[in-house]
C-alpha cells in the first residue's frame, strides 16, 4: 500500500459546505440507519425532505450525530436522555460564550 | 509494561459484585465523559475507567484479570506467557467504529489491555474477509490549530496510524503522513473532509473519507466566540473621557482605532469584519479597560488635586443612596 501521499490534501469545511444524505451521514458519523432514524424521531436532527431517501442534513449534523452516539453507548443514556444532555450541553456552550465575551473565563 | 489495577481506577474492592463495578464506572463516566466534563485530563480518565470497566464488567476478562493480578501481587513479574488468551473467546465490541488515532474512543485500549484480551476495538478488525465489496470505512482525528492559523488558513502534515492488512491477512499499523490545507475562516468544533483518505475500500469500492475535527488553542489576548474575536484594550482617563486614536492588536496585525470622547469602561468598540475571515466574517471587539495612572509623585497628586477640583458634583456612589 502506497502510504506515501506527497501532495497536498484540501480540507473541506463540513459545517458551511457539506449536505448529507442518510447514507452519507451514517457512513461519516459512523452510525446504523436506526440510531440516526431514533434521532431523526427525537427531533435533535431535523433533515430536509420528506422521505428517508430524500433527507437532507445540515453539515453540523455530523458532529450532533457523533455526540448523540457517544453519550448513548458511553453512559447508557438512550436517544431520549442523550437528546436532553445535547440540549443541556448546548446551552452550557452559549452561557460560556458569555462568559468569555465579558472576559471572566 | 505496567501493571493496571482496574479495580483501583473503579474505586471498588476487589469483592464488588458486578453491579458494584457498573455503578461505579456509570458514576466515573458521567464525571469524565469528555463530552461532558470539564476537567483538564477528563479524556484521558475517561479512557482509563472505559478499559477497567471494560476488563472487568465481563466476567471472563475478569476472571482472567484476577489470575494475572493475583500473580502480580506476590512479587510475580507481569507477563502474559504466550497464547494466554488462546483459551478464552473474547467478542469483542461489533458495530461501527473509527479507526483514526487522537481519536476520544473507549476501543483505544492500553497495551496491557491488549496484551491481555487482544485487540477489542473494531479498528484492529477491519472489513471481515476483506474481500468482499465495501466501501472503505470514514475515519476521524482532532487537530489544534492557532488563532493566527483561522485568520491566514494553514498548512499541516498529519500523521495517522492506521491498521493495514496484508495478503496472508495479517494487522499491521503503519504511519501515514497527510499534507492538508486548512482552509481560513474554520472555527472551534468544526470539521474538514479530506475526501477519499479513511478506510480503504474494498473490491473497487472508493475509500473512505477523513474528517478532521478543529481545536482552537486558547490565545493569551484573543477571545473567540464563534466567529467574532474580542480583545481587551487598556485606555487612559483622558484617552476614555477626550477621545484619543491608538493602536489595537488584532490576529491579522494592528490597525489604528478611534476611540470617541465620553467612553466609558466596558464599552465595546467593533471592527466591521475583522473577526474570523469568511462568507460572513466575523467581527473584531474591543473592549476598553479604564487603567488609573498611580498619584506616586507630587505632580501626579497635583493632578488628581486638580480633578477633583474641577468636579465638585461629582458623585459615583449616586446609585448605592437610596
Amino acid at each position: 500500500m502506497a502510504d506515501t501521499s506527497t501532495h497536498v490534501i484540501d480540507g473541506v469545511v463540513v459545517e458551511e459546505a457539506i449536505v448529507f444524505s442518510l447514507s452519507g451521514l451514517c457512513q461519516a458519523a459512523g452510525a446504523s440507519p436506526a440510531q440516526v432514524l431514533a434521532l431523526v424521531d427525537e427531533g435533535v436532527l431535523q433533515p430536509t425532505g420528506d422521505a428517508p431517501q430524500q433527507w437532507a442534513f445540515a453539515g453540523p449534523s455530523l458532529r450532533t450525530t457523533r455526540t448523540a452516539l457517544r453519550l448513548n453507548a458511553d453512559l447508557a443514556l438512550g436517544t431520549a436522555g442523550a437528546a436532553v444532555v445535547l440540549d443541556l450541553l448546548e446551552e452550557i456552550s452559549a452561557l460560556r460564550a458569555r462568559l468569555r465575551r465579558a472576559g471572566l473565563e | 509494561m505496567e501493571f493496571k489495577d482496574y479495580y483501583a481506577t473503579l474505586g471498588v474492592e476487589r469483592s464488588a459484585t458486578q453491579d458494584e463495578i457498573k455503578r461505579a464506572y456509570r458514576k466515573l463516566a458521567r464525571k469524565f465523559h469528555p463530552d461532558v466534563s470539564k476537567e483538564a485530563d477528563a479524556e484521558s480518565r475517561f479512557k482509563e475507567v472505559a478499559e477497567a470497566h471494560e476488563a472487568l464488567i465481563d466476567p471472563e476478562r475478569r476472571a482472567a484479570y484476577d489470575e494475572i493480578s493475583q500473580r502480580h501481587a506476590r512479587g510475580e513479574a507481569f507477563e502474559p506467557p504466550p497464547g494466554w488468551d488462546s483459551g478464552f473467546e473474547f467478542s469483542g465490541r461489533g458495530g461501527a467504529g473509527p479507526g483514526a488515532q487522537q481519536q476520544p474512543s473507549a476501543e483505544d485500549f492500553s497495551a496491557f489491555f491488549e496484551s491481555i484480551f487482544g485487540r477489542g476495538g473494531p479498528s484492529a478488525r477491519p472489513a471481515a474477509g476483506g474481500h468482499r465489496q465495501a466501501p472503505g470505512r470514514d475515519h476521524h482525528a482532532k487537530v489544534m490549530i492557532d488563532l493566527e492559523d483561522s485568520y491566514r488558513g494553514a498548512h499541516r502534515t498529519i500523521t495517522l496510524r492506521v491498521p493495514v492488512v496484508d495478503a496472508q491477512g495479517h494487522v499491521a499499523l503503519h504511519d501515514r503522513q497527510l499534507e492538508v490545507n486548512i482552509p481560513p475562516g474554520v472555527r472551534e468544533g468544526q470539521h474538514l473532509r479530506l475526501t477519499g483518505q479513511g478506510g480503504p475500500g474494498h473490491g473497487g469500492e472508493p475509500a473512505g473519507d477523513l474528517y478532521l475535527e478543529i481545536t482552537l488553542k486558547p490565545h493569551p489576548r484573543f477571545r473567540v466566540d464563534g466567529r467574532d474575536v474580542y480583545v481587551d484594550l487598556p485606555v487612559s482617563p483622558w484617552e476614555a473621557a477626550l477621545g484619543a486614536s491608538v493602536a489595537a492588536a488584532t490576529p491579522a496585525g494592528d490597525v489604528l482605532l478611534t476611540i470617541p470622547a465620553g467612553s466609558s469602561q466596558g464599552r465595546k468598540l467593533r471592527l466591521k469584519g475583522r473577526g474570523l475571515p469568511g462568507k460572513q466574517p466575523g467581527d473584531l471587539y474591543a473592549v476598553l479597560t479604564l487603567t488609573l495612572p498611580r498619584a506616586d509623585s507630587d505632580a501626579a497628586k497635583a493632578a488628581y488635586t486638580s480633578l477633583q477640583a474641577a468636579f465638585p458634583d461629582y458623585h459615583p456612589r449616586e446609585a448605592l443612596e437610596g
